[in-house]
């Protein structure tokens, strides 16, 4: 039997109750965009999602659907139309695939359920740069179609410690959404209501990190790509009390296959972080090539990027703000080595794959050296692998391929 | 009897195939296009290679593929990236700390190992066809002139052309300002394997000696010339360098066969 007929991907059953609540979430959206009492707000994935739903709006993110499109490969289809419109191949193809498919009158959501017809109509749409700038480009040309606000949070960038300083102005700037979403939502701001939504999303957070956690078990019951997957609702439901719910089903299951050492890779052998974006069109090709290896990618930058540790009801302002400032991306190199260094030490990784995403600067580290640093200043393997998040025009399946399968010949090597 | 070992190396644009003895001599070995049938073109080497080795399929104990076509050859035991093949059979003739060079005909490639053989990180190019044998190949037909003709052109060089172009189409486009420019074709031909150097040398630094490997340095010497000249110290060629691939396959076909591995 060849290594792709052995290589099974270990079905997590918690996705299938998953399906039905993100089913459920954009049925809601699709339902609320046919009813002009409702409101919708668009966010980026990680904006103040929580200041919209204590106004009782219903949020919908486009960076969720960007992975759909990128997931059904269909980026590639769609996105010249939004070439065409003036916004640049090289920039976020998130960006330009989910214009594309507007354009093209395409969503992978319509195939989700029947009553879901396309992308749910916005009232406003709300970022914040803390990502990067494309995504306020992205929401201005949707604004500019619907005709309606478009309002925001400018972040800090490329920050080392995150000072009361950097605080203080963000929450400012969130504070200072309160009128306009007043105004569109029809609603009074209660200050309740945030606090209630940020204690939801700080118990989704927990539970979403305690998940991730559990790959720190020898073998880890779940790989990075079962995690791009299951980070939906932290996503698009966080500070909603049914995502909390699903992901106590979630840790659940997977502290049985822990404590019956069942992995999601059999034969566990070498144990990997990803650093870098997912290639959404290549997720199943690059699980079962992980597992033909038996390599486990046991953690990721990116699905820790909705861990929110620093919110606090009692504070929801403030603690919003330092919640979305001290992400990942926001910093500087010295805290990304430094983070990345715990989560080796922790997930006991044997290499690290940094994933140069073409179309996605903000979310490439590879570009200052750091795999070089790692190699020298650590002695952890690193590989630098080109792709793209969606673009699949980027991709060379070969190349990458046999990128990895070298990398983790390497980590044989090493253990002799 | 069964005593010889097989790599087969079935690369993007040529597939080699070595059978080798235990102690990692090469007994025979044949090279052609690979074309769209990569089993096909394996077996009919397979045979070739034999057939000067004076033997036959059944004094084979263990094959290894390696290369783009590497999982298409439906008679090997296993299979293993070029990268790790060249690392081996680099470490066979270099028994100490290198950095391999690989040109191949899509890719390029560079490897550090240590004392041990062990590859201690590698670099592979972009998506991106400047840089590596189809470059060449490109820029040939463009020129008009065999493939097998450009490296003696670009020793007759006398004022040679610097290219700046990343792209292999661009390069084409810039070229063909240089020509209307008067510019010789020897002079071309030069700036077009500077250009090929120029992109390994952005892979890596090329610490420590350095040897290269592949179809393009055996069949070009400009290359490796040139890379000294850039580096300020000779690089080594490995001695039949478009064989490593296949070579190291058969090498690692011998070093991991299990004990009780025999046919």
């Amino acid at each position: 039997m060849s290594e792709k007929e052995q290589a099974k991907i270990r079905r997590i059953a918690s996705t299938k109750p998953m399906n039905l609540l993100m089913r459920d979430y954009f049925v809601e959206l699709a339902e609320a965009s046919e009813d002009p009492s409702k409101k919708i707000a668009w966010c980026t994935s990680v904006g103040p999602a929580e200041l919209l739903r204590a106004f009782g709006f219903h949020v919908y993110f486009p960076e969720n659907h960007g992975a759909m499109i990128g997931s059904a490969r269909l980026a590639a289809e769609v996105i010249p139309r939004a070439n065409a419109l003036g916004y640049s191949p090289d920039i976020c193809s998130y960006l330009t695939s989910d214009v594309g498919a507007f354009l093209a009158g395409q969503s992978p959501m319509t195939k989700v359920d029947d009553r879901i017809k396309g992308v749910p109509r916005p009232d406003v749409l709300v970022f914040s740069t803390n990502q990067c700038r494309d995504v306020q480009d992205w929401f201005q040309w949707y604004g500019r179609h619907f005709g309606v606000p478009v309002i925001g949070v400018h972040s800090y960038r490329g920050i080392g410690e995150v000072r009361d300083v950097h605080v203080k102005a963000v929450a400012g700037q969130i504070e200072a959404l309160v009128p306009e979403l007043e105004r569109v939502s029809g609603t009074r701001f209660d200050i309740d209501r945030l606090r209630e939504t940020v204690a939801l999303s700080r118990r989704c957070s927990d539970l979403w990190k305690e998940v991730l956690d559990t790959a720190a078990a020898r073998p880890a019951p779940l790989t990075f790509f079962d995690g791009t997957i299951l980070m939906g609702p932290a996503v698009v439901l966080r500070g909603d009390r049914r995502a909390n719910e699903f992901y106590e089903v979630l840790l659940a299951e997977l502290r049985e296959r822990i404590s019956k050492r069942e992995g999601a890779v059999e034969g566990e052998r070498f144990r990997i972080y990803w650093e870098g974006m997912p290639v959404w069109g290549r997720l199943r090709a690059n699980a079962t090539l992980f597992i033909e290896k038996a390599a486990c990618v046991v953690a990721s930058t990116y699905c820790n990027s909705w861990i929110f540790q620093a919110f606090d009801p009692r504070d929801p302002f403030t603690s919003m703000a330092r919640a979305y400032t001290e992400l990942f991306i926001v910093r500087d190199d010295t805290y990304k080595e430094k983070y990345i260094d715990a989560m080796v030490d922790f997930f006991s990784v044997d290499g690290i794959i940094f994933h140069d995403a073409k179309t996605c600067p903000n979310n490439s580290n590879s570009r200052y050296g750091m795999p070089q640093r790692y190699v020298e200043n650590k002695g952890i393997p690193t590989l630098v692998v080109n792709g793209d998040l969606n673009d699949m025009r980027l991709v060379s399946d070969e190349q990458m391929t046999t990128n990895i399968e070298a990398f983790i010949e390497q980590l044989a090597e090493r253990r002799g | 009897m069964a005593d010889l070992f097989c790599g087969v190396d079935a690369g993007a644009a040529t597939t080699k195939v070595v059978v080798a003895d235990a102690s990692g001599g090469i007994l025979g070995s044949a090279v052609s296009r690979s074309g769209i049938d990569f089993a096909g073109t394996a077996r009919k080497d397979l045979d070739e290679a034999l057939s000067g080795a004076g033997r036959d399929r059944a004094s084979i104990i263990r094959t290894i593929s390696t290369g783009y076509g590497r999982t298409n050859v439906d008679f090997a035991d296993g299979a293993m990236t070029e990268i790790a093949c060249h690392a081996a059979a680099v470490h066979f003739r270099f028994p100490r700390p290198v950095t391999v060079v690989d040109i191949g005909g899509q890719d390029s490639k560079v490897i550090r190992i240590d004392a041990g053989g062990r590859r201690t990180g590698f670099r592979m190019n972009r998506k991106c066809a400047a840089g590596t044998g189809a470059f060449l190949e490109e820029i040939a037909l463009r020129l008009d002139v065999d493939l097998s003709e450009l490296d003696r052109l670009a020793h007759g060089a006398t004022d040679p052309v610097s290219l700046g172009s990343f792209c292999t189409v661009f390069t084409m486009t810039e070229i063909l300002g240089l020509i209307r420019h008067g510019r010789r074709i020897e002079d071309i031909a030069h700036g077009v394997y500077d250009s090929v150097v120029k992109r390994v040398l952005e892979m890596d630094p090329l610490e420590g000696e350095v040897v290269m490997t592949g179809g393009v340095v055996e069949h070009n010497s400009m290359v490796p010339e040139l890379l000294s000249a850039r580096l300020g110290r000779t690089v080594a060629v490995l001695e039949r360098a478009q064989l490593a691939g296949a070579h190291g396959a058969a090498l690692i076909a011998a070093r991991d066969r299990p004990e009780t591995d025999s046919k």
